[in-house]
């Protein structure tokens, strides 16, 4: 037997791709799309995490009296040892007197946290069924008829069914959103372990007698790595989406915890005249949503280039 | 075209029994007793267990699920707990104002979306196509419910032209009717004017590069036939595919859109029933929403194999 070595590109498929690929990360970071989007996530993150002070109050502290304050209006506090401070509410105060400006910094954690988990959880398992129903002929066929029934679902309609029936606290809403997603990484999976099983240094891994769950780890995986990263964060975004229209139905986290969407819903009743506690929640929702979104679509045209946006 | 179109129906059957299934299973997952749960917590024990017995509880999984698959067959998917009605005739009070809903969605965003599309990919590259991506990428990130809340926050209670809230039943008075489905209308159509006009350029772009689009060219045809008669024609197939597609993200906004639009339909339902913890109502919904949607998916792709026979294979 010949082995046919003529060209770098062959030579790769033979020894499989490399391992570390400057090229990649320089592609990725010369993308505009990618570095807005990033930044902004990163200014988010660090929002969620220096919360405590970003001249925030307790995001829980009701106040009855400044119920309904509009945005930017002050007030001298008299404090009981005649110390007057100036209270300023930036983003206006719901009807029962809460900062909405610090319920908004705090709502950033849930979302993101949300958005990461979700995001992590039915990738992972995505990618344990995908790898396996790629591999083995049988489960395939059981495991991509499971999977087309739950995508006949609709998404947030199965959230919503979960949510009901696990009971609506922070776990439970992430799985419920996570499950629906599931299907989607699992056919991605699927469909790139059908391609790469062809390839030579499969065959080659499948010749010198690698043990199948040592290939699928070794040789498969870090393949379907690119097209993973990418779907993963369009599901972090349409997560965040999902878990700010559960709160703000009323169904999703608690209200006592400030989520975007519990704001929104809490702005829902007095919403003509005091639009703005919609408002600024909403601003947010869509800007991280939107920055995650210039992210994945960066990151697909340059980690994922079958699917090259036109 | 016979084999095909029976291999497509016949695909079909499992998708409905896996949905039946989790749809079914999805009670049998809360934690505890779902009939402790369902008489809540002042509930005796002899109720608790004349609810089990009611529900057909006390059998075995298999028998539950065949005993709920035959009755819901018939028609009768139980009774809500909540409105103490049956969950059939609940569905049929709530359903002309979400298929409305549902109905003007989709002409309104097919009308904007296409055209726009169309226009996109014509000037590829220009300022209109840049336009529209950049909407399409805001549509995907904008809450449903903000978008409508803006939407009536511009039009009712700043300049007054539409209503804020509410439905008018078609049978009372058609022009109430559609006046106070505008907004809901437009609201639910965003994302989906987002995701068409995208596929609609996408896919005209791409049959633009085409030999036979030159060839049009070449024997004199104007741009605007080449466009609509060529380009649109060979680019259907995918646009109408995502139409489908796009019903699961409808459905999804009909609830949102319903609930901030107050509108008695099925969305307003689901929530309800969510609150209320009602257990039969959420499940004939979502049965309800997925087999529809599946249903229609069907049918589109019935019809492609009828108007093109490239696609049977």
């Amino acid at each position: 037997m010949t082995i046919e070595v003529d060209s770098q590109q062959s030579l790769t498929r033979l020894v499989g791709p490399l391992a570390t690929d400057r090229g990649v990360w320089q592609r990725v970071l010369r993308n505009p799309g990618v570095v807005v989007g990033a930044v902004i996530v990163l200014l988010l993150v660090l929002m969620a995490i220096l919360a405590p002070v970003l001249g925030t109050v307790d995001p829980k502290a009701i106040d009855p009296a400044y119920r309904n304050r509009l945005p930017g209006s002050s007030h001298v506090v008299t404090a009981a040892d005649g110390q007057q401070t100036t209270r300023t509410f930036l983003m206006g105060a719901d009807t029962l007197g809460r900062d909405v400006y610090s319920r908004v910094i705090y709502g950033t954690r849930v979302s993101l946290i949300v958005g990461i988990s979700v995001a992590l959880i039915s990738a992972s398992l995505g990618l344990a069924i995908g790898l396996v129903a790629g591999y083995l002929r049988w489960v395939d066929l059981i495991v991509m008829r499971v999977m087309d029934g739950l995508m006949a679902i609709p998404g947030i309609l199965l959230a919503v069914g979960l949510v009901a029936v696990w009971g609506a606290r922070l776990g439970p809403v992430i799985l419920a959103i996570a499950v629906p997603e599931i299907p989607r990484f699992v056919r991605l999976v699927r469909s790139l372990v059908l391609t790469i099983r062809e390839e030579p240094y499969v065959e080659a891994a499948v010749a010198v007698g690698t043990p199948m769950p040592l290939i699928l780890i070794r040789h498969v995986m870090p393949n379907t790595l690119g097209p993973m990263i990418v779907q993963a964060t369009f599901v972090c975004a349409s997560a965040i989406l999902i878990e700010a229209i559960l709160s703000f139905l009323g169904i999703g986290i608690p209200t006592d915890i400030p989520t975007w969407g519990n704001i929104m819903a809490e702005g829902r009743q007095l919403f003509r005249v005091y639009p703005h506690t919609i408002l600024f929640p909403g601003i947010f929702v869509a800007v991280t949503v939107l920055a995650v979104n210039m992210l994945g679509d960066g990151l697909r045209d340059t980690l994922d280039p079958r699917t090259k946006s036109p | 075209m016979l084999v095909f179109v029976a291999n497509r129906l016949l695909s079909v059957i499992p998708v409905l029994a896996i949905v039946a299934i989790v749809v079914f299973l999805m009670l049998r997952l809360t934690p505890g007793d779902p009939a402790a749960a369902i008489a809540g917590d002042s509930a005796t024990a002899e109720q608790v267990a004349e609810i089990r017995s009611k529900l057909g509880l006390d059998q075995p999984i298999a028998t539950q699920f065949v005993i709920w698959v035959s009755r819901a067959m018939r028609g009768d998917l139980g009774e809500s707990f909540f409105f103490k009605e049956s969950v059939t005739a609940l569905i049929g009070q709530r359903i002309e104002p979400t298929l409305s809903l549902a109905c003007t969605t989709i002409i309104l965003a097919v009308l904007i979306a296409v055209p726009l599309g169309v226009l996109a990919a014509h000037r590829h590259g220009g300022v209109l196509d840049r336009c529209l991506m950049g909407f399409s990428v805001l549509g995907f990130s904008v809450p449903v419910f903000v978008i409508g809340y803006l939407l009536i926050y511009i039009f009712a209670i700043k300049v007054h032209w539409l209503p804020v809230q509410g439905y008018r039943r078609i049978s009372e008075n058609f022009g109430d009717w559609a006046y106070h489905l505008v907004l809901p209308s437009l609201t639910l159509a965003a994302i989906y004017v987002a995701l068409i006009a995208r596929m609609t350029r996408a896919s005209v772009i791409d049959v633009l590069t085409e030999d036979y689009i030159r060839t049009a060219r070449a024997k004199g045809l104007t741009r605007r036939a080449v466009l609509v008669r060529h380009a649109l024609r060979n680019a259907a197939v995918p646009i109408i595919t995502v139409i489908g597609i796009g019903i699961a993200l409808l459905i999804g906004g009909v609830v949102v859109t319903e609930s901030v639009f107050n509108i008695p339909g099925l969305g307003r339902l689901t929530v309800d029933a969510v609150l209320a913890r009602d257990y039969p109502v959420i499940q004939a919904i979502i049965l309800l929403f997925s087999y529809a949607y599946v249903q229609i998916n069907l049918m589109i792709d019935l019809a492609y194999s009828f108007f093109d026979p490239r696609i049977r294979y």
